[in-house]
């Protein structure tokens, strides 16, 4: 095993001995932010054929309520750190003991919030702390209602990986599940949730 | 400015009226040209297909490095000065050379770039009352990145008919001995160009390099699809003058 | 790698140009997505400068690549991944298949992934018991069908969904009998025949399109979440990451996650992206494994101008837009990596001899390298190869005729007299002896001019 390793490792070195270990600076010319803002976040969501809803802050447990409602929520896996007035008259699914893969599957949906979302491409990102939970939570069952706050929406892909934290799980959320294998036409809802509602609060 | 012709081996060889419309077109513009007869050919086709000859990389920089510029009625052939002569000395081991020929390739120019860019010529008052289509060739689109040039020079030709060209920025299939190596993924890349321009409707299709358009025109004629290839040098070379000049001696003889 | 010992591009290509369906399948699956692609990208203003830092950063990896996976080894490590070294593809299995069997499990679900693609992973499995189901749609068809990949993102692209739907009648042994090919019928089939193999698995198998040096973390880019079920789901997870796959930061992500997506489905971002840094406690697998496969990626790190390969971030933009690719579809390369990536890369990868005819399957149009998000200029390197692949296996007839073409360069008086033999051509137009008739069985050749140009300018201008 370890013989593997050194001759790899030797066989790198001798390749690149030659041309010696001088590579030229890595220029960064690109835009880290750009004007993107809300309006993109929620015109992106909808492009990938999410649902989405804006409410101010007195209005959100209220707004929870009711798309729950809307979609016929009666089971539903809540992760750690979600207010209980959010959920009302659903029967709750805590993961404490860890909820398995029939539970999640029987489930109708699963609530979460994020940890940045990027307006430009229309994306969640999850890395597990409260309100998340663990990735199976927001995977296995067929609908995610995602809560974003408005001061969580970053313009761009550089400015939120400066927000993370690389050594949680990460998990980048850009719509529905999908796929492009057949004609290479993208067709939502494959594996993943086929159905992703997005409240955004500000 | 002392300015060289580099006709090309294929020009040279095989159509020689490209060459001659090029002089003609430069002249008239009040520039004077010189055709060194040392020059053969820029070692293209050998160094894509493997054969690396840096003697024809040497030969072309020790004709053409005493000149200003070097105009050449090929983007494909400019592509290979800029862009592989120095790779192919540096292969050899020569760098001297290598260093010569980037200096040589930087005032190499395609047709259209040097009427534009060194001359500052767009229109070149020609004239050519005819359906034309003209196809981008991909050195010159991709490798030189002439742009919008000879659709520019064309546009500004009197009574042309220029009809854009259906996924003009496909390869017509040519690459040299690709043609020969793998003919029929070649023939299917050409049947699909012939296909776009055969649709035009076009009497003429154009471009500027005689290597796609014999291969794209060897097709048509085969065809006998009554559509004929003119490079961009000929169309441009013409003028109302000449043109009438040709029909009055044409309709004079008996 | 190569599905036979020097595959024959040429004779390939001859049967999948006239395969009719193969043809019209291949062109609008690549006609919807290059439109999708170039519309994305021309939407960044920057693409050009994230270009220029797509390459550069996978330089950077490349020119210091032992620093990088020592410090990516000791990361991962120190999260509680255990990391494996494997020199080819024989030892990257065999490491597989005794992790599996230490498992006790004979049933392992998997995501797609190239590296194990190359290895033959599946295969090698299948040899020692072990089943490995692809869960990604298009492995899924291909795997239910007997079939081969051919594409680097959509193995399934030469398969419409008629084919779809009856590799899925004739290969799924739960396919609802009124399957209609509506895309969406096909693929909700698909997700009910998976959903019980992810709620079974115990283990996994990955590949990884990013591995961070700095954290030790590994990123896993997909669309339909059956990646996600692989990576979060199951006990153990083995991921073969191929040693070039590496970037020194998390930062240098913020470059790779705006090419990726933009250059291979033509999205602004791919519905989902995992990354994960060995073992994190409560959530997901607890037995995390990783092995750095070189397989042939040293000698290609040799070569100073093809090294540039190893940049690839296996986006397909180069397949999707090759006039080439288009025609022959991916099989005729007879290897793993099809198109012009696979055309630079295999007979890299293998040796030139083992695939000397790759490097030629190409009209040197340029368009993979305009396209190629990590700038690799596809065409130098192809040009390169060739000349490996003529000092490799001489050909007598064709060297002779490059050399006796070449010496009538060299002279001013012999490349005169061969001008004037060029009147001969007038015999051949519309039909040639061999070679010839390659030329001339499709089109005719010019008629040759009377004098060559030369001969006129001397009778103008230099009387």
């Amino acid at each position: 095993m370890s013989a593997a390793r050194a001759e790899i490792l030797a066989r790198v070195r001798a390749a690149i001995a030659p041309t010696g270990s001088s590579a030229p600076e890595v220029p960064r010319g690109y835009r880290t932010r750009t004007d993107d803002g809300l309006e993109t976040f929620i015109d992106r969501l909808h492009h990938y054929g999410a649902h989405t809803e804006r409410v101010g802050e007195r209005h959100l447990a209220a707004a929870v309520r009711d798309t729950l409602e809307l979609r016929g929520v009666r089971r539903l896996v809540v992760p750690d750190g979600i207010p209980e007035e959010w959920t009302g008259r659903v029967e709750p699914l805590t993961d404490e003991p860890p909820l398995d893969f029939e539970m999640l599957d029987l489930s109708n949906g699963a609530i979460t919030t994020c940890a940045v979302a990027i307006a430009q491409t229309g994306t969640i990102v999850l890395d597990g702390s409260a309100g998340m939970g663990r990735r199976a939570l927001s995977l296995v069952p067929d609908y995610l209602l995602c809560i974003v706050r408005a001061g969580q929406i970053v313009s761009s892909v550089p400015e939120a990986i400066a927000r993370l934290d690389p050594v949680r799980p990460l998990t980048f959320i850009s719509g529905p599940s999908a796929t492009v294998d057949i004609e290479m036409v993208r067709i939502a809802g494959v594996h993943g949730p086929r159905r992703l509602d997005v409240i955004v609060v500000d | 400015m002392r300015v060289a012709l580099f006709t090309t081996c294929l020009v040279d060889a095989l159509f020689p009226d490209a060459g001659r419309a090029t002089v003609r077109l430069l002249e008239r513009l009040g520039q004077a040209i010189e055709f060194p007869l040392k020059q053969t050919c820029c070692g293209q086709m050998h160094a894509n297909s493997g054969y690396f000859e840096v003697d024809l990389v040497r030969r072309y920089v020790e004709v053409f490095s005493p000149y200003d510029a070097v105009v050449v009625p090929s983007s494909s052939c400019v592509g290979s000065i800029r862009h592989q002569h120095a790779m192919v000395a540096r292969e050899a081991g020569d760098l001297t050379l290598a260093q010569r020929a980037e200096e040589t390739g930087a005032k190499t120019y395609e047709l259209s770039q040097f009427l534009i860019d060194v001359l500052g010529v767009e229109d070149v008052g020609a004239y050519f009352p005819h359906r034309v289509t003209y196809h981008p060739t991909c050195h010159s689109l991709r490798l030189l990145g002439v742009g919008d040039r000879p659709t520019r020079l064309l546009r500004n030709v009197r009574g042309i008919d220029l009809v854009e060209l259906a996924h003009e920025d496909e390869c017509c299939g040519f690459g040299g001995t690709f043609a020969v190596k793998n003919p029929d993924t070649s023939a299917a890349m050409l049947t699909d160009k012939m296909k776009a321009v055969i649709a035009t409707e076009a009497e003429v299709l154009c471009a500027g390099d005689r290597s796609c358009l014999m291969h794209i025109g060897g097709g048509l004629e085969r065809l006998r699809a009554g559509v004929r290839t003119l490079h961009l040098a000929e169309i441009l070379a013409l003028t109302e003058s000449e043109h009438l000049a040709a029909q009055r001696s044409a309709g004079a003889r008996p | 790698m190569v599905w036979s010992d020097d595959p024959p591009f040429p004779a390939n290509a001859r049967r999948a140009v006239n395969d009719a369906q193969l043809r019209r399948n291949i062109r609008a699956a690549t006609t919807t997505i290059r439109e999708r692609r170039s519309r994305l990208v021309d939407e960044l203003p920057d693409w050009q400068a994230l270009r220029d830092a797509g390459a550069a950063i996978k330089d950077d990896v490349l020119a210091h690549l032992d620093r990088y996976l020592e410090q990516f080894e000791q990361a991962a490590t120190a999260h509680g991944a255990q990391v494996h070294w494997a020199r080819d593809a024989d030892e990257a299995n065999a490491i597989v298949a005794s992790l599996v069997e230490a498992t006790g499990e004979k049933e392992v679900i998997k995501v797609k992934s190239m590296a194990t693609e190359e290895c033959g992973l599946v295969q090698a499995l299948g040899q020692h018991g072990i089943t490995a189901y692809e869960t990604d749609l298009a492995e899924l068809i291909v795997q239910l069908g007997h079939d081969r990949p051919s594409h680097i993102l959509v193995p399934a692209i030469h398969k419409n969904r008629a084919e779809i739907r009856e590799i899925f009648l004739k290969g799924m042994d739960d396919a609802p009998p009124g399957l209609s090919d509506d895309p969406h019928a096909l693929a909700d089939a698909a997700r009910r025949h998976l959903r019980r193999k992810f709620s079974e698995a115990k283990v996994a198998i990955s590949g990884a399109n990013f591995a961070i040096a700095e954290t030790g973390s590994l990123l896993v880019a997909e669309s339909e979440g059956n990646g996600r079920m692989c990576l979060t789901l199951p006990h153990t997870l083995i991921s073969v990451v191929g040693i070039e796959k590496l970037l020194p930061t998390f930062r240098d992500l913020e470059v790779y996650l705006q090419l990726l997506p933009r250059s291979s489905t033509g999205e602004r971002m791919n519905p989902y992206s995992s990354m994960w840094t060995g073992v994190t406690p409560g959530d997901g697998p607890e037995d995390v494994h990783i092995v750095l496969l070189d397989n042939g990626r040293t000698s290609v790190l040799a070569d100073e101008l093809g090294r540039q390969a190893l940049r690839c971030i296996r986006c397909s933009a180069c397949l999707n837009v090759c006039p080439v690719y288009e025609r022959t579809g991916g099989h005729a390369y007879g290897a793993t990596y099809p198109g012009p990536i696979g055309a630079v890369l295999t007979p890299q990868l293998v040796g030139i001899e083992h695939a000397s005819t790759l490097p030629f399957a190409s009209s040197l149009c340029g368009y993979c390298y305009e396209v190629c998000p990590v700038k690799i200029d596809i065409p130098s390197v192809l040009v390169k190869l060739r000349r490996d692949a003529v000092r490799a296996k001489r050909h007598p007839a064709e060297d002779a005729a490059f050399a006796a073409a070449a010496a009538a360069m060299k002279g001013r008086r012999r490349w005169t007299l061969a001008l004037r033999l060029a009147r001969m051509m007038r015999f051949f137009r519309h039909g040639g002896p061999p070679p010839l008739s390659r030329w001339t069985s499709v089109r005719d050749l010019p008629e040759p001019p009377r004098q060559p140009f030369r001969d006129w300018w001397v009778k103008e201008h230099e009387r």
